[in-house]
Order: C-alpha cells, then sequence, then structure tokens
C-alpha cells in the first residue's frame, strides 16, 4: 500500500484569493497519513508564505508536481486548461456548482477521474462539518455589513455626544440564512437596529437570538423546505413580501439581501422605485449579485452608486475578502472530508459510495457521470413536526385521581382513629406526638436551602443517634444480654452523633459568601 | 422532683432545640447557629439520661455506658475528620447503618426485658400486646435500614457494583418480605418467642438488602434520603417501645425530613417514589433507537480557554463525573480566574446531580466557591439564553435535551437544565458513553456544542494554563 499525495494548486480564476489548504490544514491532512505537496506561491494572497507551509509539513512545487497527485484539492472549479492537466484515476474535489454547469460536468466525466463537488454537500447535521456554502456564507454575511458600514457615511451605533446625538443605523436583512444571520449579528454587534424577513417563521427565533427583530410576512403560506434550503415562493406570498420591502425601504439605512435558491436566478426583491424611496447614503449589498442579484440595478463585481445618492454593492467575493478565514474554513471543511474518505487514517482514500454524504458530493466517479445524486430527506425539517407535538403525546404517567387520593386519605384516617379509639394509653399519646412533630418537620424541612440539603442530611442523621437514650436507659438492666446489646447499640449510636455533629460543623464551615 | 421528671422536663427542651436546629439549617445565614442547637439539644438530652441511669443502674452498668460514648465518639469525631467531602454520600449512608442497628438492637433489648423476663411487671393484658407489636415494628424496620444503608454505602464507595440487581419477580420477593412481617407479627403478638424475633430479623435484613440491591448507583440521591428516613422513623418506632417522647419527636423529624428531601428528588426526576424504591431506572432503558444525531466536534483546552476568556458570561454545571475526577479544586480556581477578568461566573445545579441531595453544592464549598453563585436550577434556567459559555463538567442526564423535547425518551418529561439555550456548551466528559440512564445524549451533537474528551480534573487544569 503506497501512501496518496494530495496536490494543492494555486488559484488561477481572477480575484480568487482563497487557497484549498493553510499551514494548519496541511498538518491535519498529513495527521490522516497523507503527503502533501502545495504549489508554490499558493497561499501568498491569503497571507501563508510557502514556508509556513514547509514548516507544517508540505512540500512545495511546481504545478506539474501539485497535478501529478492523487488527489487535487482546489477551490474553483477547474479551468479548461487544469482539466487538461487531470491525469488518469485522480480525485479532484473542488467548488463546482454542478447544478448549474452541466457543460463542465459532462467535460470532466468524459475523463478517467473522480470529482466531487464541496458546494454539494446534502444539509443533514452529520454533514455540516463539510458544508463550504455555510462556512462561506458565515463570513460573507459578516464582510457584508463591514463593506456596507465602509460605505456608508456614520455610525452603525446610537451615540449622545457632546456635538449633539447621533441616530442607530437600521439595518435590513433579507433572508435569515447562515449568511443572514452572520449579517444580523455583526450589524447588530455593530449597534444597529437590525430587522429581518424571512419566508420561513420558525427562523424567528435564531433572528432574535442574535439581536434582530424578525419581520413577519402575513402569510397562510409557511414554507417548510424539505431540503433545507429555501424555494420559490408563490405571486401571493411575493406581493405581501414586496409590500413589506416597500414600506421598509424609505426607513432603513442599509439593505443586506441574502435571498438564494439552489440553480435558480435569485428572486429579485428590491425593485427600482424601492431603491429610488431611500434616503440619499443609504446602502445596498446584494449579496446574490453573482446569481443576477435581488436588487433591481446590482452589477455583479461592481458598486454602482444610483441617482438618489444609494449605494449598491454587488461584490461577488465577500467571503474572498477575507482570505485567511476563509481559506481557513474552507481547508477545514476539505480535511473533515478527507477525515471521512480516510477511515482507516492512513493515507489512503475510500469513497463509499453507500453514504449519502458521500454520494451527494460525487459528481464524477472513475468517469461515469454521477449528477444528480438521489435526493436526500434532510433531518431538520421533518424533526421539526414531532418536535412541534411536545409533552402532550408523551405517555403520561400514572397519576393517582382525586378521588382515589381521597379514599385513600380516608382509609388512613379512619385506621389512625382506630387503633387510637381502642388502644389503651399511652399509644394515644404517642400518636399525638408523632403526628405533630412529623407535621413540624415536614414544615421546617420545607423551607431548607437546596444547597444545604447535604448538611441536612448529615444533621438529622446526628440527631437521629439521639437512639442512643433508648439504649442508655435499657443498660441499666440487669441481664448481661440486655448490657452487651445496649453496649454495642450505645457504641454505634455515639459514633452516629459525634460523627454527625462534627462532619456538619466541618461542611458548614466551608460554605462562605463571596 | 424525681430523677426521671427533670429527664422528662429536659426532653421537651432538646426536643424543641432539635426543631430549632432543622429551621436554622433552611438557611445559610442562620445554618451555624443551628448546629450549635443540635449540639445543645444532643448535649442536654444525654445528660438527662445519663443522670437517670446513674440514679437507677448498678455502677458497672454506668462505666459500660461511658466507655461506650467515649468510644463511639472516638471513632465518630475521626470519621468526621478524614472524609473525603466526595466521600461524603458512603459516609452518611454508614452512619444511617448504625441507627438501624442500634434499633435493631434497642428492639431486642425490649424483647429481652419484657417478653424474655417472667418476672416484669411493667406491661399487662393489651399493653403488653402492643409492646410485642412495638419490638416487632421496630426491630423490622430497623433491620431494613441496616442492611439497606450497609448496600447503600458499598454501592457509593464502589465495593459492589452499582448496576441494579435482577431478581426474578423482586417486586413480588418485595411484597413477600412484607406478607411475612405481617404474619409473623401476628404470630409474635399471640405468643411471643425467641425464634420468632429471629425470623423477623432475618427477613428484614433480607428486605433491606434485596431492596436497595436492586436499584442503581445514579438512584442513590433517593435511596440515601429515604433510608435517613427509614432511620428517624427507625428511632420512632423505639420511642414508642420505651415510651419516650423525645424519641418518637426526633424520630418523626428526621423520617419527615428524610421523606421530604426524596420527594424532591423524585419530583427531580420526573418520577413517583414507588417506582424508585420500587425497582432500577437504568434497566429497562431502552439502548437508543440508531437515530442519526450527526457528528460531535471536539474541541482543545486551549481553545476553550479562549472561548470563556472572550465570553462574558459562563455557567458551569457540574455533575457526579466532577466529584469522580475530585475536580471540585480548579474549577473553583477555574471560576476565580474568571470573575477576576470581570467575567460573570455561575453555577448551575441539578437537584439530582452527585450522589447525595446537595453533594455538588459542599463540594465546591469545600474548594471555596461562594454560594451565593452557586445557584439552583429553577434559579439558573431562564438565564441560559443570556449565557455566553456553558461548562459542563461530568454531568450528562441532567442537561439531556432530549427529556424536554422527545417524548418517547426513557427521561422525558424530567427537568433538565437548558444548557443547550446558551451560545456555547463545552461538555467535558471521558467519553462518548450514554450517561447513567443509558440514553444517548443529543445535546452532543448540537451545532454549539463542543466536546473535551478527558479526565475532567486534568482538562480544567489545562484549560487553566491556557487563559
Amino acid at each position: 500500500m503506497t501512501v496518496m499525495h494530495i496536490g494543492v494548486p494555486r488559484e488561477r480564476s481572477a480575484g480568487e484569493t482563497r487557497v484549498a489548504a493553510t499551514p494548519r490544514t496541511v498538518e491535519q491532512l498529513r495527521a490522516l497519513g497523507y503527503e502533501v505537496t502545495v504549489e508554490a506561491g499558493a497561499g501568498t494572497l491569503s497571507t501563508f508564505a510557502d514556508s509556513a507551509y514547509t514548516a507544517a509539513g508540505a512540500r512545495i512545487g511546481g504545478p506539474d508536481e501539485v497535478w501529478a497527485a492523487d488527489v487535487v484539492l482546489k477551490v474553483n472549479a477547474p479551468d479548461p486548461a487544469e482539466i487538461e492537466r487531470l491525469h488518469e484515476g485522480v480525485t479532484l474535489v473542488s467548488l463546482l456548482a454542478p447544478g448549474l454547469n452541466p457543460e463542465l460536468v459532462a467535460t470532466l466525466a468524459a475523463k478517467p477521474v473522480t470529482v466531487l463537488a464541496m458546494d454539494a454537500v446534502p444539509r443533514i447535521s452529520r454533514a455540516q462539518s463539510l458544508d463550504v456554502l455555510s462556512s462561506m456564507a458565515n463570513i460573507a454575511g459578516y464582510r457584508a455589513v463591514i463593506e456596507a458600514a465602509h460605505a456608508f457615511g456614520r455610525f452603525f451605533t446610537g451615540q449622545v455626544t457632546a456635538a449633539g446625538k447621533v441616530p442607530p443605523a437600521k439595518v435590513l436583512v433579507a433572508g435569515a440564512g447562515v449568511a443572514g444571520l452572520a449579517a444580523i449579528g455583526a450589524a447588530s454587534s455593530l449597534g444597529a437596529i437590525v430587522l429581518a424577513t424571512d419566508p420561513r417563521p420558525e427562523v424567528a427565533d435564531q433572528v432574535r437570538s442574535l439581536g434582530g427583530e424578525f419581520l413577519a410576512v402575513q402569510s397562510v403560506e409557511a414554507e417548510v423546505s424539505a431540503s433545507g434550503y429555501a424555494k420559490e415562493m408563490s405571486q401571493d406570498y411575493n406581493a405581501l413580501a414586496a409590500r413589506l420591502y416597500a414600506s421598509q425601504a424609505p426607513e432603513v439605512d442599509i439593505i443586506v439581501t441574502t435571498a438564494l435558491i439552489p440553480g435558480r436566478p435569485a428572486p429579485k426583491l428590491i425593485t427600482a422605485e424601492m431603491v429610488a424611496s431611500m434616503r440619499s447614503g443609504s446602502v445596498i449589498v446584494d449579496m446574490a449579485a453573482a446569481q443576477g442579484g435581488n436588487v433591481e440595478g446590482t452589477r455583479a463585481g461592481e458598486v454602482v452608486h444610483t441617482e438618489n445618492g444609494v449605494t449598491i454593492i454587488g461584490y461577488t467575493d465577500l467571503a474572498g475578502r477575507l482570505p485567511a478565514q476563509s481559506s481557513q474554513l474552507y481547508g477545514t471543511n476539505l480535511v473533515n472530508l478527507m477525515k471521512l474518505l480516510t477511515p482507516g487514517k492512513d493515507g489512503e482514500l475510500v469513497l463509499d459510495l453507500e453514504d449519502v454524504v458521500q454520494r451527494g458530493i460525487t459528481v464524477v466517479h472513475q468517469g461515469e457521470n454521477m449528477w444528480p445524486p438521489p435526493p436526500v430527506q434532510v433531518s431538520a425539517a421533518p424533526a421539526a413536526g414531532p418536535v412541534g407535538v411536545p409533552a402532550m403525546a408523551a405517555p403520561e404517567k400514572k397519576r393517582m385521581s382525586s378521588a382515589r387520593k381521597l379514599t385513600l386519605t380516608g382509609i388512613g384516617i379512619a385506621a389512625l382513629w382506630l387503633v387510637n379509639a381502642f388502644a389503651p394509653q399511652p399509644l394515644p399519646e404517642h400518636f399525638t406526638v408523632l403526628m405533630l412533630a412529623t407535621v413540624i418537620g415536614y414544615y421546617v424541612i420545607g423551607k431548607v436551602h437546596h444547597a444545604l440539603h447535604t448538611p441536612l442530611m448529615s444533621v438529622t442523621n446526628a440527631i437521629s443517634g439521639i437512639i442512643v437514650v433508648g439504649a442508655m436507659l435499657q443498660i441499666g438492666d440487669g441481664s448481661t444480654v440486655i448490657r452487651v446489646l445496649s453496649f454495642v447499640a450505645i457504641l454505634l449510636a455515639s459514633i452516629n452523633i459525634f460523627g454527625g455533629f462534627a462532619v456538619t460543623r466541618r461542611m458548614l464551615g466551608m460554605f462562605s459568601k463571596g | 422532683m424525681t430523677a426521671q421528671s427533670i429527664a422528662d422536663a429536659a426532653y421537651i427542651i432538646a426536643a424543641l432545640l432539635f426543631i430549632l436546629t432543622l429551621a436554622g439549617l433552611s438557611r445559610h445565614e442562620t445554618s451555624r447557629q443551628g448546629i450549635v442547637f443540635g449540639i445543645a439539644g444532643m448535649a442536654v438530652a444525654l445528660a438527662a439520661t445519663v443522670g437517670v441511669a446513674v440514679q437507677n443502674a448498678a455502677a458497672i452498668a454506668v462505666t459500660l455506658l461511658i466507655i461506650a460514648v467515649a468510644c463511639g465518639a472516638a471513632i465518630g469525631l475521626w470519621r468526621a475528620r478524614i472524609v473525603e467531602m466526595t466521600g461524603m454520600p458512603e459516609l452518611i449512608a454508614l452512619l444511617h447503618s448504625f441507627v438501624g442497628l442500634a434499633a435493631v438492637l434497642v428492639g431486642w433489648d425490649g424483647f429481652y426485658s419484657v417478653e424474655h423476663n417472667p418476672g416484669q411487671t411493667e406491661y399487662t393484658g393489651s399493653l403488653l400486646h402492643i409492646h410485642h407489636a412495638e419490638v416487632f415494628i421496630g426491630v423490622f424496620i430497623g433491620a431494613v435500614t441496616f442492611t439497606g444503608s450497609i448496600v447503600a454505602n458499598l454501592k457509593l464507595s464502589g465495593r459492589i457494583k452499582s448496576a441494579p440487581l435482577m431478581l426474578p419477580g423482586k417486586n413480588y420477593l418485595n411484597l413477600g418480605a412484607l406478607g411475612a412481617f405481617a404474619i409473623l407479627t401476628g404470630f409474635f403478638v399471640a405468643s411471643p418467642n425467641l425464634v420468632l424475633l429471629i425470623a423477623v430479623t432475618l427477613v428484614a435484613l433480607a428486605l433491606g438488602w434485596h431492596l436497595v440491591a436492586s436499584i442503581g448507583g445514579g438512584d442513590m440521591p433517593v435511596v440515601v434520603s429515604m433510608l435517613n428516613s427509614y432511620s428517624g422513623w427507625a428511632a420512632a418506632a423505639s420511642g414508642f417501645l420505651l415510651d419516650n417522647n423525645l424519641l418518637i419527636v426526633t424520630g418523626a423529624l428526621v423520617g419527615s425530613s428524610g421523606a421530604y428531601l426524596s420527594y424532591i428528588m423524585c419530583q427531580a426526576m420526573n418520577r413517583s417514589f414507588i417506582s424508585v424504591i420500587a425497582g432500577g431506572f437504568g434497566v429497562e432503558a431502552p439502548t437508543s433507537t440508531q437515530t442519526d444525531y450527526g457528528d460531535y466536534r471536539e474541541v482543545t483546552a486551549a481553545e476553550v480557554g479562549t472561548l470563556l476568556t472572550n465570553a462574558k458570561s459562563v455557567v458551569i454545571t457540574p455533575g457526579y463525573g466532577m466529584a469522580v475526577a475530585q475536580a471540585q479544586y480548579p474549577v473553583a480556581e477555574l471560576a476565580k480566574q474568571l470573575r477576576e477578568r470581570g467575567i460573570e461566573v455561575r453555577f448551575g445545579i441539578h437537584p439530582v446531580a452527585g450522589r447525595l441531595p446537595g453533594h455538588m453544592n459542599v463540594l465546591l464549598a469545600e474548594a471555596k466557591v461562594p454560594y451565593d453563585i452557586v445557584l439552583e436550577m429553577d434559579e439558573i434556567n431562564d438565564d441560559f439564553e443570556k449565557t455566553s459559555v456553558v461548562l459542563v463538567i461530568g454531568a450528562n442526564d441532567t442537561v439531556n435535551p432530549a427529556a424536554a423535547e422527545d417524548p418517547t425518551s426513557p427521561i422525558a418529561g424530567m427537568p433538565v437544565l437548558r444548557v443547550w439555550e446558551a451560545a456555547d456548551v463545552v461538555v467535558f466528559k471521558r467519553s462518548m458513553a450514554a450517561g447513567y440512564a443509558g440514553v444517548q445524549n443529543p445535546l452532543f451533537f448540537r451545532e454549539n456544542a463542543q466536546m473535551l474528551f478527558g479526565d475532567a480534573k486534568s482538562m480544567v487544569e489545562e484549560v487553566l494554563r491556557s487563559i
């Protein structure tokens, strides 16, 4: 068995700053048993120097060496030149968007190679650690707010200064997916008032947990998506949502739109009229610009200034604008994938097509076109159903009915009465004492602070050593048997009394107030 | 005025002092005062009793009495000084067994001084019959307490395995023992003799053993407080036997305290008292159906350190694992250091955490954690939402979201600490093994949860070093 090599080429797409492995992930890949070769200069744009890779145990090589590896890890889909370089039996892992690029898939399938698409990870919780879309969307959402803050000529947070009062900025986030939530969190931690919309009412709590306010679109059509992604909404819903956006647009300073539907152009949420209604100086960040944009007038990759002074930011490389971070997270996603594919941790890649995650990302398998994979039922959505019906469905514990309770209490009281009515003195007197003491005990102890339960137990234990009194009264009796038995009883009960009090004192001495 | 009447008056004072003791123990501020009352009450009772004994008994008996008390005191004080706070449950269980055994011996004494003593004239007619019954009841409760506590002690100290003993038809065995007790009592009241007394003692010893042996280690908080209750009733039964009100009052106080604590524990586990004492919980828990919970994430101690230093508020929820690993000192040190950095640190204690009610509080107090940052479940449960980091140290079932969210779970409905509402949860655990209830914990697979595997003590120490 030979150790497999992993190659990490330099990204050649224009504007790409990321790299598929960082020095830290190289270490992790090597821990799985692989040899890693990184192309010279691959990490430069993400601030990772070649020397750092060498220190982590990677070899630095030219493109030929990297592409000769058994496994090639990339960020972007391969360009035609790179596809040329794929040799027989190689496994390529990268972002592909296979649903949008059928020709690319067909080209790759024409070669005897295996191609795994990192952006095709099914949305099940087990696969979350591989989910590039989530990790990149998280970064992009944060960056969207930072870009907006940069273009926005004001503070985000409200302040009262000697030079006058500054109102807080109002931010509207359309779509509370991973990117939307990251944007909500980033904006609210900068001090802005954050509003958010989403067709899925169940995300309201997540929005609130990050400091945002959830604006519900009043509609009967609540969406529960089986794939975990948003789907296209009906006409009615869209009309209502449009009304909501139209009413909010003049009110807010910043709009961040994140609405994406996999494999389709992005829905238009913000019309030209809405943009025109916004105040001068307002900023829109359209995170869906690459898929056509959620905003009328967005140009992918560019910043547009409208006539009324609104800035529309259409960057498509938001995640790449934090290259070190995105490379690290993408690299970790890849490491998690390799962990899954290397069950023996022995540097040998094993692809198990029975596994839904591995099947889901496999676009080409040894030259065979595997796209699209069979649909995967996402655990999150159906689980929402049963969770919604809480303890109600639980098997009701058999609780005593109140009638039965009453009967039992009645029987108990009658028995007590019977015993005392017919028993000679001193039994009734004893019962009186017992009953009152029990009730007193219950009320006195019922107020005991939870933290003092252990001392309470040891002190009651010491007190129950009072049985020594009984033994002491008996030891005076003449017979030897009684003396011996009493002696032992006194000894045992004394251990209890002295030990119990001493240990309680010790414990109580330890409790101290801050 | 006789020695007896002086003693009777003293007993009333002692009883009052014992009530004040329990009242004092209800709050931290008055707890030390409470124990002073307790010691005073005991001193009054012992002095009065010794006074009666000196007047009535032979010198040899008084000497024996003093030797017995002196030996008992020496042993008791010695054990109390050296016991580890983590070993408190064992010690308390052992002490309960002493009360039980003493009650058995007092019952036997009663038998020898009355039933087995043809010369006695104190008891006649129906009073004598009542005495027969009292001897039997006292011995029975005492013997059940004795062996039950011994088994609890052995289980808690790990000398026998804590898994529940599963004899076939165990409920019938218990019921059978109770039935045998009733029948034997009938015979004994009709014609008291030594054989019957031995028989009932053996039946009760066996019942006590079986009762506790068939309960698993995790239910020990309930068992220990239940035995506490039994030891009280045993003392009260002796009071009936000896016509002594102080014993009755004290026994009843202790008896109701134990019963009440057991009730609280059972509420905390959402189970009926009967179901706990009648048999194991972990037993029928199905090995969880193969649900796909997803993946858990591991973190390193250094990462936990960073998480903590960046947190605004931290809640630590300890469980039995902290006691096992003796991790309370590093945990306390961690809390102290974080507090010095201005981070709000609190502890959330589940009512059944540990092996004794309030066990965690004692351990934390031992490590000098101020008690006002140690909160109980109801006080802290609504604050988790606003908490940045929760450290779960050696707890499992008490933080299991399945109890709240999965109606089919064996622990459904049990109130739990809602740690998963916090922004981040770090679980200190030795492995991915299930908790006492044998139920998988979906908390570990939540997105905001991270696992730190290893011995709780060394892991906390490592986190300490990294901050």
